[in-house]
């Protein structure tokens, strides 16, 4: 990067060997980064790079543990949101936050000291359609904010961020949320806000964006800037290597051999996410017996509703499910467990377990519907706690104390009972998502010997995790999924740190070759 | 029915609507900032047992409505602090403050030297204020001008409460932190300070109804002066669909609903009296049925955060 071109004007924002760190884990160290006035800069990096850390300490939601931030030149700490907007500087969050039942002119007057005492929800009306012609943004400034899609929401939450007049924008993965087009516009608008000298913050996953876009790139990867480039100069390739980082190691374990006949069949699968779009667009993916098949992917490509869509959590709105030849897409949750889909969820307090039951009621949750478990109405608290006991002693489950709520087990713990639960119970196959996320060294051994386990056994396992380390340990054949849909496909002595990056972050594998 | 009886019932309607406007509006504003205050009844019959008290020792009717509304409104505290800062169960906490304020009532009542139980009040607002040549115009008159201080004041109340929520900057804040409190947060606005002056603004607004009972319609002091007004104030909240002018109304309804027995007993119609009695707690649970089932709810204006403890986004 040049320094002489940035000498007259100092840059809008810059971060000196700042570091954050939450409860003792480091979210950023040693990052240095500058923003320069009237450019749009990119932050790429993987979940968890520490990106968003970045940004909330920039717009005053975090404060650093140490290093300096300079906002034009000036050294600057703010104490909240609030105060970081006073003086220009705004976040859009993935979330949005404006209150959906109020309307668009509304939400621009929330807690903005510049309108007046006494509310005129005309001049609030054109106020914000003066803006919205600016940046050609149009919306309804008196329709309600549920009203509105989601693409019209964000132009809110930006409308917002100017009519407070800020300086310095930061969108944080503005387009996860939008629709190609609706992405197209918002990048048209992003360089019309450019131009007038306001500096933005763009954060994304996804390489053809941050070249289409953005004037320079910064990447992170572990919470540290690995690399700062112009982006015309950047190649696709090492921006990828650099993303994804150290040499993946290729797994040492033998394949299975015995690899069976198609046990879970998906064909065209169409599942919508919670915003209304396609969050899985006619998918398909084949899983056979006895092999471990991993879907790479960077979170919100539709992974979730991949998985819920199998078990039956989410609404399915086309193509199919086939369970050992036959066809289940339609079955309800309770129906295809009884068929053999055992599932490990992510969220093992949110959706695995029931949080307040004791462990054993925990184990005996998919089982208790039989005798010996109950007879009737009556459930048998003997047969609950002999089984219980079994498992617990058969897969290592510690720091259990009978009848306590199964919540103050540790995290490694929790997923063994988990997993206990899922696998003891006839079944044929096994989804798990990130089954060894937040787990010591020895609890994601465990589990990782589990699920190989399994893969022996003859189930057909599908894991769905973004983690890379785990799906190399464990699949033998890897999937890359992207925007709801798969892009890759490859055995897994085949993946390289390069290749999986490019086509995680969008490029398809022709513009790779 | 002949004249005469229909304004008798309209202005009993005002007499018997008007401690029930003041307590569903108090309960709107808190309502609106999505705290759910059922401890209505408790804090109206403590402000009533706290402004017949200081009347009946300085005979003063407006000190007795000033202490009303602090009583009132400290023992809303209470309820604030349970519900916003400990983020109890607001139900638990808002029934736990009717009984509490109740017992409060009836103690204060019955003990000291000279009980004040049985003792008619020493002043009574009864007197229209306006000039009488206003309140003596044919119909008009005594429906416009015919009032005491109090009806007036409730007037006031529900104008300034209106134009407040839905024309004024803090008035956008407090629907935004009853809808969204997370959002109102990102938009700077101090969600807990909100709360716990709207949640006090209502106690102070229930305390004044329940002083209009003991100062002006019972007017002496009773265990019970309030009879069921408190609850009748939170249903009527739905039944406005939390907005005061149209509490106003519903108010007014109410209390020609309770004036009915009484006229149609003038008019000669055989209906047994427990039967009519019953009729504004029908009319009650049905308008509440009508109008809560369902998605209406929300489109009626339920504010979305209602009676929801609200925890700081934590990382």
């Amino acid at each position: 990067m040049s320094q002489g071109a940035q000498s007259q004007t100092p840059p809008a924002v810059e971060l000196r060997d700042m570091d954050k760190s939450f409860y003792g884990v480091f979210a950023n160290a040693d990052v240095n980064f500058s923003l320069a006035r009237g450019e749009v800069h990119a932050l790429l990096g993987e979940n968890g790079a520490g990106k968003s850390t970045l940004c909330s300490v920039i717009a005053g939601l975090y404060r650093p543990d140490s290093g300096e931030m300079l906002i034009d030149g000036e050294p600057t700490i703010f104490k909240s949101p609030k105060d970081a907007l006073a003086a220009g500087v705004g976040m859009v969050y993935q979330h949005f936050r404006l209150v959906s039942n109020l309307t668009v002119a509304e939400n621009l007057a929330l807690g903005n000291p510049d309108v007046a005492m006494r509310l005129s929800q005309k001049e609030l009306e054109v106020e914000a359609r003066e803006i919205g012609e600016k940046y050609d943004f149009p919306v309804d400034p008196s329709a309600r904010i549920w009203q509105l899609s989601v693409g019209q929401q964000q132009r809110v939450e930006i409308l917002k961020l100017l009519y407070r007049n800020a300086r310095i924008l930061i969108l944080d993965e503005p387009t996860a949320v939008l629709t190609p087009q609706e992405g197209e516009a918002l990048f048209q608008t992003m360089r019309v806000m450019a131009e007038e000298g306001r500096s933005l913050i763009f954060i994304s996953h996804k390489l053809h964006e941050v070249k289409e876009v953005s004037d320079r790139v910064t990447v992170l990867r572990e919470g540290r800037v690995v690399g700062i480039a112009d982006t015309a100069d950047a190649e696709p390739r090492d921006l990828a290597r650099m993303m994804v980082g150290k040499d993946l190691e290729l797994p040492t374990r033998a394949a299975n051999e015995s690899i069976g006949d198609p046990m879970l069949v998906v064909r065209d699968l169409v599942v919508q996410g919670d915003r209304g779009l396609d969050a899985v667009n006619k998918l398909s993916i084949t899983v056979n017996a006895g092999e471990v098949v991993g879907i790479a992917g960077v979170s919100g490509n539709g992974q979730r509703e991949l998985a819920q869509g199998i078990v039956g959590l989410m609404k399915v709105t086309g193509g199919s499910v086939h369970l050992d030849g036959d066809d289940v897409t339609k079955m309800s949750v309770l129906a295809k467990i009884k068929r053999g889909i055992a599932y490990i969820p992510q969220s093992r307090l949110g959706m695995g377990l029931a949080p307040g039951l004791s462990t054993e009621d925990n184990l005996a949750l998919k089982e208790y519907r039989v005798p010996p478990y109950s007879r009737g109405p009556l459930l048998s608290e003997r047969a609950f706690n002999a089984r219980g006991e079994e498992l617990i002693e058969e897969f290592d489950i510690r720091g259990v104390r009978p009848g306590l709520p199964i919540r103050l087990l540790s995290g490694g713990n929790l997923q063994k009972a988990l997993i206990a639960r899922e696998i003891v119970q006839a079944h044929k196959v096994l989804i798990a998502r990130s089954p060894t996320r937040g787990l010591d060294v020895g609890a994601t051994a465990t589990v990782r010997d589990q699920i190989l386990a399994e893969r022996d056994r003859g189930i057909a396992v599908l894991l769905i995790s973004e983690d890379l380390d785990e799906l190399l340990a464990l699949s033998d054949r890897l999937l890359v999924m992207y925007e709801g849909e798969i892009v890759g496909d490859m055995p897994a002595s085949e993946a390289t740190a390069e290749r999986l990056g490019l086509l995680m972050s969008g490029q398809s594998e022709e513009q790779i070759a | 029915m002949n004249e005469s009886v229909l304004m008798l019932t309209i202005m009993a309607a005002i007499g018997l609507g008007t401690p029930i406007v003041f307590a569903t509006v108090g309960e709107i504003l808190a309502e609106r900032s999505g705290i759910l205050n059922l401890g209505v009844q408790g804090m109206m019959l403590v402000g009533a047992v706290a402004g017949f008290w200081i009347t009946f020792q300085t005979e003063n009717l407006w000190l007795g409505v000033l202490l009303a509304m602090i009583a009132g409104a400290a023992l809303s505290v209470i309820h604030a602090f349970n519900s916003v800062t400990l983020r109890v169960s607001q139900i638990v906490s808002g029934l736990a403050l009717t009984i509490f304020g109740t017992g409060v009532a009836v103690f204060v009542g019955r003990a000291g030297d000279i009980p004040l139980i049985g003792e008619p009040s020493p002043a009574v607002f009864n007197k229209p204020i306006l000039p009488e040549a206003l309140a003596d115009l044919p119909i008009v008159g005594p429906l416009i001008f015919g009032h005491d201080a109090l009806v007036y004041l409730s007037w006031i109340v529900v104008a300034v409460s209106s134009f407040y929520l839905f024309h004024t900057r803090p008035g956008l804040t407090v629907r935004a932190v009853g809808e969204d409190p997370a959002s109102a947060e990102a938009a700077g606005i101090d969600v807990s300070r909100i709360r716990y002056i709207h949640v006090m603004i209502g106690g102070a607004l229930a305390g004044l109804g329940g002083a209009y009972f003991s100062l002006a319609l019972v007017p002496s002091w009773l265990d019970n002066p309030v009879g069921p007004a408190g609850w009748i104030a939170i249903a009527l909240v739905i039944l406005a669909s939390w907005r005061p002018w149209r509490a106003l109304w519903a108010a007014y309804l109410f209390g020609a609903a309770g004036r009915v027995s009484f006229t149609f007993q003038t008019l000669g119609i055989a209906i047994p009296a427990s039967l009519l009695a019953m009729l504004p707690f029908i009319l009650a649970i049905l308008a509440m049925l009508v109008l809560t089932s369902g998605k209406r709810a929300r489109f009626l204006g339920a504010p979305a955060a209602l009676g929801i403890p609200y925890f700081r986004e934590e990382r």
